[in-house]
Parts: C-alpha cells; structure tokens; sequence
C-alpha cells in the first residue's frame, strides 16, 4: 500500500472555462489577427496622410509638452539683477552631489565688493548626474534650480554632455516670486545690489 | 546557347529578387512590427552623402544594410570542441536548399524573347520560354526534398556545435520538421487531385479563368480548409513565431545557431528571412493563382460583359511579375503580422497541434476531395 497521494491540481476561483470556440484556437487567432491587422491599418492610414501613428515621440528632435510641471529635468544657475550669476563658488553641491558631476573654479571680482568670489567655471556633467537635486537643497544662496525641461544632449559620446555656465545661466524666467529679474536684453549695471 | 543565355537572366532575377527580400523584409519586420504596437520603429541609421551634411534616412531603411556590415565585421567565434565539417556545413545545407526551391516557382507566364526586343527575333527563332527556372514536371517534389534537406542543415548545425542548447533546438526542429512537412504534403495531395499535376506552372495555368462565373480559379477558393493548414504548416516550417520552438532565445537562447556569429549567423537569419519570401511564394503558387490575375490571360483582360482590353506582349509580362511580387509581398506582410501577433507554443502543444490537429484535418479534407473529384469525374 502506497502512502504517496495522486497529486490534484487546485481549482482557481478564476479558473478560465474555455468552450469549444476557444479551444478551436482558430477562431481566436483569427479574432486576434483582426485586431492586430486593425490596429496596424489605422497607424498605416495615419501616416500615409501625414498624421503621427505612434505613441512614442522622436527624442530629441520633439519635446514633450507634457512633462509635470515640477519635472527635475536640468538645472539652471539664477541671477542678480546686473545679470551676474548668484553662485559664491562655495563648492557645497559639488560637496554633496551624490554622482560628483559638477565641476566649479572659485575666482575673485574686485568690481563687486559684495560677492567677491564667483565661479569662473561651472560646470555639471550629464551623462553621470541622477537628477536627485540634492545640489538644490544645499545651495544656501538659490543660486542653482531645476526647471521642468530636459537638457538638449544626446551626443555621440560623454564629452558632448557637458553643460558649461553659460548654458546654465540662459534661463530668463517671465516672473519669479523670489527675487526681481532684469528685463531680457537691457544693460547689466554693474555693482552690487 | 539562346536558352543558357535565358536561364541566366532567369537566376540572376531570381537570387537578386531572394536576396533583396530577404534584405528588405528584415525592415518590413522592424517597421510593420512597430506600427502595429504604436511605436515609431528603427529609424536612426543613416546615410550621409559625402561632403555634405544631407542625411539620408529613408525611414530607417538603412539598418538592414548596418546590420550586414556589423555581422561581416564581427569576429567569427567558433566553440573549442566542434566537428568542424559538420559545423561549417550546417549553414550551407540550411541556407541554400531555401533558394534552390525558387527554381521550380513560376514567376511570371510565357516569354517570347523575339516579340520583346524585336532585334532579337531572328536570334531565337520564335522560341518561347516559360518564366521558371527549371521547368521540371515533378515541380511539387523537388520542393519538398529541398525542404528536407534543410532539416540536415539545423540538425547538422545543432550537432557540431557541442553545446547542449543547439543540441536541444536541433532536436526540436527536427522532430517539428518532419510533423509539419507531412501536413504540408498532405494538404497539398487534395490540390494535386483538383489540378492533376505535381508540375507548378501546369497548376499555375489550371488557376487562370473563372468559376462559376465570378470567383478567379484559384487553389484558394477549391481548398479552402487545404489553405489554411497549408500556411499554418508552411510558416511552422520556417520557424517562425508561433512556431519559433527550434531557437525560442527564453529557453535555448537560440537554439541550433547559438554557437555560430558573426556572418554564419547571418547566413541563418537571412535564409530565415528568406524562407518568409519562398514560402509567401510557393501559397501564391498553389492557392493564389501564382501571376495570374482575375479575367487576364496572355493576350490582355477579357472583363465579364465582353470588355476586352487588349494588351502587347511586354505589357503582359512586367503585368505578371508585378503581380507575382505583390501577392508574394502581401502574404510576407501577413506572415510578419502572425509573427506579431502570436504567442509562442510549448513543446507538447506543437507537436500535438501537428499530429492531433492538423493531421487529421488535413486528412478529412484529402477525403473529401477525393470523393468529390471521384463524384464530378
């Protein structure tokens, strides 16, 4: 006498019952060959008369109008007023960055007895950086950002992902609730603030 | 020396037109795959034009040609322990038994050099060639043999390889092969039946004109049932998708051919893509009529209610070999959209599908016809 238990399959509360249409196969090939076949038909159509049939969008060449508005996707150095960067070069987002991509050269302006030291160099490489903002918490004077839109870097290699400071410092926001902003274009006028 | 010269033209239009296939239908997959799945499809290789910064992209028509010059480039990696004639045979017996069978494939009617190029007349003397390379009366035959012989190719392929998953693929596409190959048979016996003929420009010829009256006399509309197993065995036979058990990657990474790279490897997927064509090829020339078209014969379109249009000779001719490539494009597009479409089987299914399913239907329907053949006889 066997003690070992012919084994029996658990029934599912779920358990799919298939008729004989569906165990056929044909009929639901046929049914799925239709939809696929629809599906290509109306893409086809679609771009035979010049519409898009896809979902996808061509990166880079076209942006997505429908990133969240508080999408960290590159970051942005902010401005006095005369147009000259806010950055001190105190080093504390290379300090804290995670990824350790971003480069800055401290240098002296005897012009702004206020803010003597600026970066003469700022620079953030984005083929490594996690876009985590870390670099934004530390920044104890709002001199760096991160604004919804991706940078525009897809290159051949590393060396192209660069972003250099005057890249960074091109944001020209219409309205900012921290601090007022020159109008695009007019003269820096130098001196502090 | 007027047919050699003839038959020459023949193999060149016949491995350019295999080989461009196989080339183009490498894109067709990529592309027809990503509109069906809403996406854009592979569209980044590109050609630029020397001294200039025009790119030419072509929707992505270019990366057939990237692919190529990546497996020529390729280090050609061979296992430590092979057999290493078996092992550089297998992608020539899996690769060329493929194109021979376009040899017996009809692809256009009859061609008369002389009315063509008038120039030409006094030169062949009135002599009319059929457009086929090799116009043998056991047409169907041949292309079963040459359909077995690749079965040599995989098992040979999966042998030398010395690795345990091609050894597992070879397995599998032999005893696949050998199921589906006898369905193909079967199947196409009831056509044999109808057309009283295994040479395939005879079954192509029997396929012009009409029944009853409105419905061209193609294989399709007498063999309905015939058709459709046909293909279903035809597209297991190429090893495609549903059918892809021989070098499904989640189990045997890629089956019979996981030991082979470089252009070796490319040598296998284009005789698969390849076979895609020779396939699409062989149902438009049983079921599909082959280059006729509805109400066409030799001499133009006699449409129902005594419209003739008359047409000349040349006309005639690119008329059919047009029409030939497009059913045989058609029918790609359509194997691609199984391929698509489908998931794979598993084992126990496939062969179960072959021999419970397929087996006995396509029996059933030999049955049928040939009591029916009997009864109109």
């Amino acid at each position: 006498m066997s003690s070992r238990k012919t084994y029996v399959r658990p029934k599912y509360w779920n358990e799919p019952e298939m008729g004989w249409y569906e165990k056929a196969y044909l009929f639901e090939v046929v049914r799925g060959l239709a939809i696929t076949g629809g599906v290509f038909l109306r893409n086809m159509a679609k771009w035979m008369t010049g519409r898009k049939g896809a979902l996808t969008s061509y990166y880079p060449e076209e942006t997505r109008p429908d990133y969240a508005i508080h999408n960290r996707g590159k970051h942005v150095l902010t401005q006095r007023p005369d147009g000259r960067p806010q950055c001190v070069a105190c080093n504390m987002c290379a300090t804290v960055c995670p990824a350790q991509v971003i480069e800055i050269d401290a240098a002296f302006d005897p012009d702004d007895p206020t803010h003597p030291k600026y970066p003469s160099r700022f620079e953030i490489d984005y083929s490594r950086c996690v876009f985590c903002g870390l670099c934004v918490e530390a920044c104890p004077e709002d001199a760096i950002r991160m604004v919804k839109e991706t940078p525009d870097f897809p290159g051949p290699d590393r060396d192209h992902m660069w972003a250099a400071k005057e890249e960074l410092l091109n944001w020209q926001p219409a309205k900012d609730v921290a601090k007022p902003y020159p109008v695009p274009g007019a003269t820096p006028t130098g001196g502090g603030q | 020396m007027q047919d050699l010269s003839i038959s020459i033209v023949y193999i060149v239009y016949a491995m350019g037109l295999l080989l461009t296939f196989g080339a183009i239908l490498t894109w067709v997959e990529r592309k027809q795959g990503a509109i069906m799945a809403d996406r854009i499809g592979a569209n980044r290789a590109y050609l630029r034009i020397p001294f200039t910064q025009v790119k030419l992209i072509w929707l992505g028509l270019f990366h057939g040609m990237a692919d190529g010059l990546k497996l020529l480039l390729k280090e050609d990696f061979k296992p430590v322990a092979y057999d290493e004639l078996a092992y550089s045979l297998g992608v020539w017996a899996a690769f060329v038994p493929v194109m021979l069978v376009f040899a017996v494939i009809p692809f256009g009617g009859t061609l008369d050099p002389g009315r063509l190029f008038p120039g030409l007349a006094g030169w062949f003397a009135g002599r009319t060639y059929a457009m086929q390379i090799a116009p043998i009366d056991a047409g169907l035959l041949i292309v079963f043999a040459f359909s077995g012989i690749s079965i040599i190719g995989a098992m040979l392929a999966g042998w030398s390889s010395n690795n345990k998953f091609s050894l597992l693929g070879a397995l599998r596409a032999g005893s696949q092969l050998i199921s589906y190959e006898l369905v193909m048979g079967l199947t196409v016996l009831g056509l044999i039946l109808i057309f009283g003929s295994v040479n395939l420009m005879t079954i192509v010829q029997r396929q012009s004109g009409t029944v009853l009256g409105f419905l061209p006399a193609w294989g399709v509309f007498y063999q309905p049932l015939a058709a459709i197993l046909f293909l279903t065995a035809a597209v297991a036979e190429g090893k495609r998708i549903p059918f892809d058990l021989p070098e499904a990657e989640s189990e045997l990474i890629s089956g019979y051919f996981t030991e082979y790279s470089a252009m070796k490897q490319g040598m296998f997927m284009l005789g698969e893509f390849i076979e895609i064509a020779i396939i699409a090829a062989l149902f438009v020339t049983l079921f599909l009529g082959g280059y006729n078209l509805p109400w066409m014969s030799d001499a133009g379109f006699a449409l129902p209610g005594g419209h003739v249009v008359a047409m000349s000779h040349g006309a005639v001719v690119v008329t059919q070999i047009v029409t030939f490539l497009v059913k045989i494009f058609l029918l790609c597009s359509f194997q691609i959209l199984v391929r698509w479409t489908l998931p794979r089987f598993r084992w126990d299914q496939l062969l179960g599908f072959a021999w419970k399913f397929l087996l006995p239907v396509s029996v059933f329907n030999l049955v049928v016809t040939a009591v029916a053949v009997w009864a109109l006889a």
